[in-house]
């Protein structure tokens, strides 16, 4: 069903009508019910919302994002119940993604008096978006961390977030009423009318399924940006997508918090650089490369798991992977090529942050052995450091073989274990 | 050949280079904190503050300036992508 809801009762959505959030201020976005796959990658089993808020102060009003295209006649719709075109003075865009800036074309069209507020690094992005001639050349404002546009007796002022999830990602806080405009921070594919967090029905899984997909490749800067978020009042959290966080907000931000640190150090205290081993053995004998590389990187200091690619899902590995400081593949050569299940977790690991993890592979082969260097390149692909050459033993490993298996453990664990911080590396060694 | 030692201060690593060598192509490998785009000098979204050595990078070309501008770019940000190491320098994300 993608029918649009057409109640209007007490804080429900109706198609022609704005949503008020607070006297002055209120949701004017659109309702996607009908939608279950999002930008390719993602999936959603109730669709989602284009949220764009209205603000109004005593001198002009401002409009922060809008929708997608094909939802213009809504947002409009919405827009005109509270406002007049002539009126709006301010339009921010938190990010440039089209599903926020679908109806940006038209919007400046009927409100040409309105000033663009983008962030310091959208410039080049709008320019692509709007493809600005010399007749109609591009007026906006950059701004960044601090900067403020006053409306009177509201300001909205800005936070730089870079990278959650497009490098020209801001938030804009609207000091009087301590109400965060978070762009798709703090955002989930949920469509529920009713709007608000305390009304809604449960959408915990959409609001993680969101994170791990869109914000977890970027923990780094999710930590940035909270760092600029947590010390502000905070009554109201006004994302981009899904319901509006105006009960107990600072929830979502402590959620936030906890997903993007709560690694396999964190949770049980474990000091100790890690090396997790991957490997598939058709006859046992990448296996006891594996045991035996375990064995040398446990007597070098580093705290090794052991996976059995046969015995697990994908998914549960790809998590091992993001806490992992060093990672090793073992593969055996089959035609040519490394083993599927290799493949198939070495093209999962797109959700996370791989970069400066440090990578090894290894693997028995029959005749041609192959497997071992197509796994490095793939790994330098996704760019990890791989330290240490690769390990290939033809067929089963002798007692010597064993003890390179060792050697080459013990190599690759020092690697993490001493670090490589503040020592030169030489730019041939980065391989 | 020469060489030269790029310095990336958000994880504290040096790695010896060959004089000419581009940002980019250390950085990644090193897995410094710089986020790439098109690597080709025109989204804007490798652009890294120098720390120290300005001068011992090549200078921007026309287009490179161009991006900055539209990034409004700080005195001494480059793009990775573009920026090749002539001498001793540190850099970090911008």
């Amino acid at each position: 069903m993608t029918h649009l809801p057409s109640t209007s009762r007490n804080g429900m959505a109706e198609a022609t009508e704005a949503v008020e959030i607070r006297p002055g201020l209120h949701w004017i976005g659109a309702l996607d019910p009908g939608l279950r796959t999002f930008d390719i990658i993602l999936r959603t089993a109730n669709g989602t919302t284009y949220n764009s808020y209205l603000v109004r102060g005593s001198d002009g009003v401002a409009v922060i994002d809008t929708v997608k295209a094909e939802f213009a006649d809504d947002f409009f719709a919405r827009l005109e119940s509270v406002a007049r075109y002539d009126e709006i003075k301010v339009i921010v865009l938190n990010h440039l993604e089209p599903d926020h800036t679908g109806a940006l074309p038209e919007l400046m069209r009927r409100a040409p008096q309105a000033r663009l507020h983008i962030s310091t690094r959208a410039p080049a992005m709008l320019k692509a978006l709007l493809k600005p001639s010399e007749e109609h050349p591009l007026e906006y404002q950059a701004v960044d961390t601090g900067d403020e546009v006053s409306l009177g007796d509201r300001t909205l002022r800005f936070l730089h977030t870079p990278f959650l999830h497009w490098p020209d990602t801001q938030c804009t806080y609207l000091v009087e009423e301590a109400t965060l405009f978070s762009g798709d921070v703090f955002g989930c594919h949920h469509c529920d009318s009713r709007m608000f967090n305390e009304q809604c029905g449960d959408f915990r899984f959409a609001f993680d399924y969101y994170y791990a997909h869109i914000m977890r490749p970027f923990k780094t800067h999710v930590m940035d940006a909270l760092k600029l978020i947590e010390p502000l009042p905070l009554q109201i959290i006004a994302p981009t997508h899904g319901p509006i966080l105006r009960d107990r907000p600072r929830r979502y931000l402590t959620r936030y918090r906890e997903l993007s640190t709560s690694t396999f150090a964190e949770r049980i205290g474990n000091e100790e650089p890690t090396l997790v081993v991957f490997y598939m053995s058709s006859y046992g004998n990448t296996a006891r490369m594996a045991e035996s590389i375990r064995t040398g990187a446990e007597e070098a200091g580093a705290r090794v798991s052991l996976y059995d690619l046969e015995g697990g899902e994908i998914q549960p590995f790809v998590d091992l992977v993001e806490s992992a400081d060093a990672l090793a593949f073992g593969s055996p050569t089959i035609n040519g090529d490394a083993v599927k299940p290799i493949w198939d977790l070495l093209s999962s690991l797109a959700v996370i942050e791989l970069k400066g993890k440090l990578g090894a592979a290894f693997g028995s082969y029959g005749w041609t052995g192959e497997a071992v260097r197509m796994i490095e390149d793939r790994m330098r692909g996704l760019k990890m450091r791989v330290p240490v050459a690769g390990l290939r033993i033809k067929l089963i490993p002798t007692d010597e073989e064993l003890a390179e298996c060792r050697d080459f453990g013990r190599a690759l664990a020092s690697a993490i274990v001493s670090g490589e911080k503040g020592r030169v590396i030489d730019f041939a060694d980065l391989g | 050949m020469a060489k030269a030692k790029i310095t990336f201060s958000d994880i504290d690593q040096t790695v010896n280079v060959p004089a000419g060598t581009r940002v980019i192509e250390v950085s990644e490998k090193i897995g410094a904190g710089v986020i790439y785009g098109c690597r080709e000098g025109d989204c804007g979204t490798c652009m890294m503050h120098v720390e120290e050595g300005w001068n011992n990078l090549t200078e921007p070309s026309v287009l490179e300036e161009k991006v900055l501008r539209e990034n409004m770019a700080g005195r001494h940000d480059r793009l990775a992508c573009q920026a090749q190491i002539l001498g001793d320098c540190r850099v970090k994300p911008a």
